[in-house]
């Protein structure tokens, strides 16, 4: 791909990773980061297209090192976020959505 | 497997990266938090499984057992950790992503051609960039970890001419940085210049998050995440890959934002949280 398109794939997606947080409430910052986090654990495809690609036992084995570490981040980002949202639920009323288990 | 042709991965990637615009938005209100951070991990879960479809992968049973050893360990360790210690669990989660960054593009770089000239240049300078900042992110948080679990001192660490020595690794770690850039370019291997740029880099994140004190240390942790996020766009870059870009980009902008917002809400500038260790030891002109 060309340096220009790849270019205004990184402009937009930073306007837009600007604005998409710029109005976030003071409590959700932790699980906000916590999310984020998360997300950049996609390096896991990464991880994957470069062990995938290997002939050589010393970059293989790299490479599933790569493959392990994104896998913690991706997936134990999502469940601690998770985690945290379930008892930030319990603890702040205007967040109760549709849903009230303790109700019923 | 070669299931899927270039084009459905494109547009599957777009709804991966719609999906993970989406979580950080629903994570930005209370009452759309929780199904945002779900939306966003079905967008990666979908992005993975696109990963073995589209390309001709060798070495797929390790790479399916390495995922398998990295979800046991994570999924308990995130189940079980107590709700005081979920900051520094953060913080390791993503140290681990920096690092893994940093490999990635380490291994790209050194394991295949990357065109000629200003192309080449370019390539080597993002994966340079990510082998340092990846690093750092990975050793500085592995420094916030030790701090908020308390394995150590929650207190600034600074010693004398601590600033001098952080600026002196810094400069090391760009140098090697410009020469594997420079070395890469002329299509020569630069491996071992990268290993060494790694090693550096540890030391350079280390010394940046020593200084810093106990309470300051989530806003760090945050900006760290934020780095994180620019270095899985940059080897998103070297690999052309565009979800890797546009999710990277996105945690990088938005972990900016984040980051000055939280040092908002405590009164502080980042600039102060960074470096206001080194104040009492600068002289007083």
């Amino acid at each position: 791909m060309d340096g220009i398109t790849l270019l205004t794939f990184f402009v937009l997606a930073v306007v837009i990773g600007f604005e998409v947080v710029s109005k976030v409430s003071t409590t959700l910052h932790t699980p906000l980061m916590s999310g984020a986090n998360a997300i950049h654990g996609v390096i896991l495809v990464g991880a994957i297209v470069v062990t995938g690609r290997t002939t050589n036992v010393f970059t293989l084995i790299l490479g599933l090192l790569a493959v392990i570490l994104a896998t913690v981040n991706m997936v134990g980002g999502f469940v601690v976020t998770d985690r945290m949202l379930e008892m930030f639920k319990g603890r702040a009323p205007k967040t109760a959505p549709a849903k009230k288990r303790e109700d019923s | 497997m070669n299931l899927l042709s270039p084009a459905a991965t494109a547009l599957i990637y777009l709804v991966a990266a719609i999906c993970f615009i989406i979580a950080l938005k629903g994570l930005s209100a209370p009452g759309t938090a929780r199904r945002g951070n779900l939306i966003g991990a079905a967008g990666a879960v979908v992005a993975v499984l696109v990963a073995f479809f589209s390309a001709n992968l060798s070495n797929v049973p390790w790479i399916v057992l390495a995922i398998a050893v990295g979800t046991l360990v994570a999924v308990p360790t995130a189940r079980r950790v107590a709700m005081t210690a979920m900051p520094q669990l953060v913080a390791l989660f993503n140290g681990v992503g920096g690092g893994a960054a940093a490999l990635v593009a380490g291994l790209e770089l050194t394991d295949s051609a990357h065109g000629s000239g200003a192309i080449a240049a370019i390539a080597a300078a993002a994966g340079a960039f990510t082998v340092l900042v990846g690093t750092v992110s990975f050793s500085g948080s592995v420094v916030t970890y030790a701090k908020l679990q308390e394995l150590m001192t929650t207190r600034p660490v600074t010693f004398p001419g601590g600033q001098y020595v952080f600026g002196a690794s810094l400069v090391a770690a760009v140098a090697l940085a410009v020469s594997a850039v420079v070395v890469g370019a002329n299509g020569g291997s630069n491996g071992l210049l990268l290993g060494v740029l790694a090693l550096v880099s540890l030391a350079v994140g280390i010394l940046f998050v020593l200084p810093v004190g106990g309470a300051d240390v989530p806003i760090v942790i945050s900006l760290l995440n934020a780095f994180t996020g620019l270095t899985v766009a940059a080897s998103g870059y070297v690999l052309s890959n565009t979800l890797l870009l546009v999710a990277g980009t996105l945690v990088g902008a938005s972990g900016t934002i984040l980051t000055r917002l939280m040092a908002a809400a405590m009164g502080r500038s980042i600039t102060s949280i960074l470096f206001g260790a080194f104040k009492p030891s600068t002289m007083v002109a």
